[in-house]
């Protein structure tokens, strides 16, 4: 496994928690080429800050292997940490110290030298937009300042491979974009990075493919497009205006579909799987004007992740709520 | 990719990581002072533990020279008052192993020591950083003390250099509780169990010859006395600060001065190790 192999290679790998019915992996196979985005996605519990522990030597398991950029995590920890970033679920910030403080010691610790290190310290806070609050201690800064900061600290040296868990927890439209830019950013320089979320749209933004993570296994992995391929590909949905000509709409689009149209006469929402994407558009269109059904909001969707997910493992993804 | 913008993100990219992490014992120094520095801006920023420990040195101080002052016979017929202050110099030198302990334990719920734990930094680093802190804060808790007992009639009668020494041998004696403090802080979980360790240093103080001349003990209690490691150094810093009480026919005794170095490194090279295995093996 050299430098042009994968980023992050994982076979087999397996963790017990010790007590009750604890939890833990159960043999999660991964990989992860080189400068591309996975998107490590599941429910509570489904271990994937287990697996980001692992990969960031923070965590020993119990059987199978795991190379990080080239080197086995249990074997060469100290070459691995050499090579990655971490931002794990709670912020690894010092509280006490400021923000400023926090970056130059970090900094001070990968062995930059004092005026290098305060140089980087001014880079990265003008870069998640800290400046402002530079010297205040941390304990004073919000949940989304704090995240921003634990990311501008995993990234004092651009890392071969960064591990991000759940990296836009607790932000705000804002903060999500800015840490999504800072990623792409990293990426285009040739940073591979691994990220676990909740949110399918922040998968769906920056991840290259996504593995699927269910009690401790990844259950579905590929490109989020061949994800929601798995689920039969696009629909067509529509709104009709008229409650009592749900059942008309639904007949009437009826051929177009791969499968039987679905209706719900509450929210008057109709909607049918078909084959030929555009075509079928516009064949519905034809189809319900023929049928003399007005509709509102007629569109051609894929399905989200959140479907993808609900398929695969039985269970809507649990989101998290968004601060406010 | 082709249109990234311009970034700060600087040169150092993925190929310029050094092949080698930088382990190795210079760099466990180096970082080891580099965390140091953050215990004293913490220090800086919440002076609370650094007050409660200046008091506590000045309160033991004045507590018992006052109290106790005439109230007890030394062997070879000084006064206690001159007698007692290495003890006391000595027995706070061990109450700081708690504070270690504690500190470490509460550096360990704190996320950043994740952080500390994934960056290619020598395990001992973070517990390098540790001990010295509280040998630089035990070290001015030491010279408030001998400040205080020097106003309230406590006068060392050796030479300059036999008063460095002395003051050495009990920071020595400091560092080396330290591993013992980092070593319980690391294996002891929860507050609880760092408040039983610090329990636990009662009976070792007064099992010694910081307070009270071993003579003066049941005859195997005076054997156990006179060779705790506290003992050692009371005893050679009374000699070194030419104070009274030195006495005592045990070879332990006799020879405090070796003894009061011997047992300091002996129990470096047991906890340092423990403790640098004790980090590791953090990854449950
Ligand atoms: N330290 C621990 N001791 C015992 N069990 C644990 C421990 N950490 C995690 N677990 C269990 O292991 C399983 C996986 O946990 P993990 O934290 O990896 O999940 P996750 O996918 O990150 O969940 P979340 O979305 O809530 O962060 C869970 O069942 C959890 O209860
Ligand atoms: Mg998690």
């Amino acid at each position: 496994m050299g430098a042009s192999g994968d980023a992050v290679v994982v076979a087999g790998l397996r963790k017990r928690y010790g007590g009750k019915n604890g939890g833990g992996l159960d043999g999660v196979d991964l990989v992860v080429p080189h400068g591309t985005v996975c998107g490590l996605l599941g429910p509570n519990g489904a271990g994937k800050t287990t697996t980001v522990r692992i990969l960031a030597t923070l965590l020993r398991f119990d059987s199978g292997r795991a190379l990080v950029a080239g080197f086995d995590v249990a074997e060469r920890p100290d070459q691995v940490r050499a090579r990655i970033g971490l931002v794990g679920q709670n912020p690894a910030v010092d509280e006490v110290l400021s923000g400023r403080r926090n970056l130059v010691l970090f900094g001070r610790l990968h062995h930059l030298g004092a005026a290098a290190a305060r140089a980087r310290a001014g880079d990265l806070l003008d870069r998640f937009g800290l400046s402002d609050a530079a010297d205040k201690p941390v304990k004073h800064y919000s949940g989304g300042m704090r995240r921003r900061l634990d990311l501008a600290a995993s990234m004092i040296l651009s890392p071969a491979v960064l591990f991000l868990d759940e990296p836009t927890v607790g932000l705000d439209p804002r903060g999500r974009a800015e840490v999504w830019q800072a990623v792409r950013e990293l990426v285009g320089r040739g940073t591979t990075v691994l990220l676990t979320t909740q949110h399918l749209d922040e998968a769906d933004q920056l991840a290259t493919r996504i593995a699927l993570l269910d009690t401790g296994k990844v259950v579905a992995e590929g490109a989020p497009g061949e994800l929601k391929a798995r689920l039969g590909g696009d629909r067509v949905e529509f709104v009709v205006r008229d409650r009592s000509r749900v059942a008309d709409a639904a007949r009437a689009v009826a051929r177009l579909g791969t499968a039987e149209p679905t209706a719900d006469p509450d929210d008057r929402r109709v909607g049918v799987p078909v084959a030929a994407g555009a075509t079928a558009l516009v064949e519905a269109v034809r189809l319900l004007d023929a049928a003399g059904v007005a509709v509102d909001d007629l569109a051609l969707r894929r399905p989200t992740l959140d479907e993808v997910f609900l398929h695969l493992t039985g269970r809507p993804a649990d989101r998290v709520e968004v601060r406010k | 990719m082709t249109t990234m913008p311009e970034t700060v993100v600087p040169d150092t990219g993925p190929a310029d990581v050094p092949p080698v992490p930088s382990g190795g014992v210079r760099w466990a120094l180096v970082d080891g002072w580099t965390l140091t520095r953050r215990a004293v801006a913490h220090w800086v920023r919440d002076p609370a533990p650094v007050v409660f420990s200046l008091v506590f040195g000045v309160l033991i101080v004045l507590m018992f020279g006052y109290l106790f002052g005439g109230a007890m016979r030394v062997p070879d017929g000084g006064e206690y008052r001159e007698f007692l202050m290495p003890g006391m110099f000595t027995m706070t030198m061990l109450f700081g192993v708690g504070h270690t302990a504690q500190a470490v334990t509460a550096d360990l719920d704190r996320g950043v020591i994740d952080r500390f734990r994934a960056m290619p930094m020598s395990s001992a680093a973070v517990l390098i950083g540790r001990a010295v802190a509280d040998l630089l804060l035990s070290a001015v808790s030491l010279a408030v003390m001998v400040g205080v007992g020097l106003l309230v009639g406590w006068a060392a009668t050796g030479s300059a250099g036999e008063f460095a020494a002395a003051i050495g041998l009990i920071l020595l004696l400091r560092f080396a509780l330290s591993w013992v403090g980092v070593y319980l802080g690391l294996v002891l979980t929860g507050p609880s169990a760092v408040f039983g360790a610090q329990t636990l240093e009662f009976p070792v103080a007064f099992l010694s010859s910081a307070l009270v001349a071993t003579g003066t003990m049941p005859a195997w209690l005076g054997v156990i006395a006179d060779w705790n490691p506290l003992s050692s150094t009371a005893t050679a810093t009374r000699d070194l600060f030419g104070n009274p009480g030195v006495g005592g026919e045990a070879w332990v005794t006799q020879n405090a001065v070796l003894m009061a170095v011997v047992w300091p490194v002996a129990l470096l090279l047991v906890f340092f190790p423990l403790s640098v295995h004790a980090f590791r093996g953090l990854r449950g």
